[in-house]
C-alpha cells in the first residue's frame, strides 16, 4: 500500500492537469486554444496549470510565429509520459485494492 | 462536477482521463443516422442504375462477359457517373447535417483538429479511389468499378476510423472484404455493391445510433 501512495503523483492531483496530460498524450501536440476549449477553462486558469507542468519538465512549450501572431503549442516530454503512466498505474492499483 | 480537484477518487480520475483522451482525439458526434441515410441513397442509386441499364438493353452481367469491349456509350457513362455523384453528395450532405445536429446536442464544436484529421484521413484514399475508378471507365473496365469503389471506400473508413467511433473501422474492414469478393466474383458486383454501400451502411449506422445516440 505504501508503494502505491508513493506513486500517486502530487502534480496530478488537479483534474485540469490530468486533462492537459491526457489530451497531449493522445494528440502529440495541441495549441493553447484547443486545450482551453477541450477543458472549458479560462486563460488564466489554464496558463497557471501549464506553467506548473512546464516547471516540472512534464511538458514542452514551443512558441512560433504564424504570420504576425505567435502560436504556442505544447508537447509531453518523455519524463512527463513516464510520470503520467506511473500515476495511471497507481490509480489502477488503488481501484483493484478496494 | 468539481473540475479542479480530483477529490481523491481514483476511479473518477481514470474515467475523466479516458473521457478527455476520447473527446480530444475522436469525432464522437459522428451520427449513425448519416450511415442509415447513406445506405438508403446507395440502394436508390443502384436501382436507378439498374433501371437505366435495362432501358438501354444492358445488364450488369454484360460487363463481366465482355470485359474490355466498349459496351457503354458516352451518354451511358455520364448517366452512371452523375447517378453515383448525386448519391455521394446526398450522403455527405446528410452526414454533415446529422453530425452537426449531434455535436450541437453534445455542446461540441464540429470543426476542430479532430474533425480535420478525420476528413484528411478519409478523403485521401477516397479521392485516389474516385480517380482510379474514372480511369477504369476510361479503359472500359466497367466490371471493376464496383469492387474498386468498395475497396477504396474500405481503405478510407479503416483509416478514418482511428478518429471516430470504432465501428467505422470495422465497417472499413467489411467493405475491403466485400471489395475483394466482388473482384473475384465479377458477375456479382451489383449485388455485392448493394450489400456494401446499402445494407452495411444501414446496419453499422443503426448500431452506432443505438449505441451512442438514442436516449443519451
Amino acid at each position: 500500500m505504501k508503494n502505491i501512495i508513493k506513486n500517486i503523483n502530487k502534480a496530478f492531483e488537479s483534474r485540469v492537469r490530468l486533462g492537459i496530460m491526457s489530451i497531449l498524450l493522445v494528440n502529440q501536440e495541441e495549441d493553447f486554444n484547443e486545450l482551453k476549449e477541450s477543458l472549458e477553462l479560462t486563460d488564466g486558469n489554464l496558463a497557471s496549470h501549464i506553467s506548473a507542468l512546464e516547471k516540472l519538465e512534464y511538458i514542452l512549450v514551443n512558441k512560433e510565429f504564424v504570420g504576425k501572431k505567435t502560436k504556442t503549442t505544447y508537447k509531453v516530454t518523455s519524463l512527463g509520459k513516464k510520470e503520467f503512466n506511473e500515476h495511471l498505474r497507481a490509480l489502477e492499483k488503488l481501484i483493484s485494492k478496494k | 462536477m468539481n473540475n479542479t480537484t480530483t477529490e481523491n477518487d481514483p476511479l473518477k480520475d481514470l474515467v475523466y482521463i479516458k473521457e478527455m483522451m476520447e473527446k480530444s482525439s475522436r469525432v464522437i458526434s459522428l451520427s449513425g443516422l448519416s450511415g442509415v441515410f447513406a445506405g438508403i441513397f446507395a440502394i436508390a442509386g443502384a436501382v436507378v442504375a439498374q433501371i437505366y441499364l435495362t432501358s438501354i438493353g444492358r445488364n450488369y452481367q454484360d460487363f463481366a462477359n465482355n470485359m474490355t469491349v466498349d459496351i457503354l456509350n458516352y451518354n451511358a457513362i455520364i448517366f452512371l457517373i452523375t447517378d453515383a455523384s448525386i448519391v455521394a453528395l446526398l450522403s455527405v450532405g446528410c452526414g454533415v447535417y446529422f453530425t452537426y445536429r449531434q455535436s450541437q446536442k453534445k455542446g461540441l464544436k464540429i470543426w476542430d483538429n479532430t474533425s480535420k484529421r478525420l476528413l484528411v484521413n478519409l478523403f485521401i484514399p477516397l479521392a485516389a479511389g474516385g480517380i482510379f475508378c474514372l480511369i477504369l471507365f476510361y479503359y472500359n473496365l466497367f466490371v471493376l468499378v464496383a469492387p474498386c469503389t468498395l475497396l477504396f471506400y474500405g481503405f478510407a473508413c479503416f483509416n478514418a476510423g482511428k478518429y471516430t467511433h470504432d465501428e467505422v473501422r470495422y465497417l472499413g474492414i467489411s467493405e475491403i472484404a466485400l471489395g475483394l469478393l466482388g473482384a473475384l466474383y465479377l458477375g456479382y458486383g451489383y449485388a455485392i455493391w448493394i450489400i456494401g454501400f446499402g445494407l452495411l451502411h444501414i446496419l453499422y449506422g443503426l448500431l452506432m445510433y443505438f449505441k451512442y445516440e438514442r436516449g443519451k
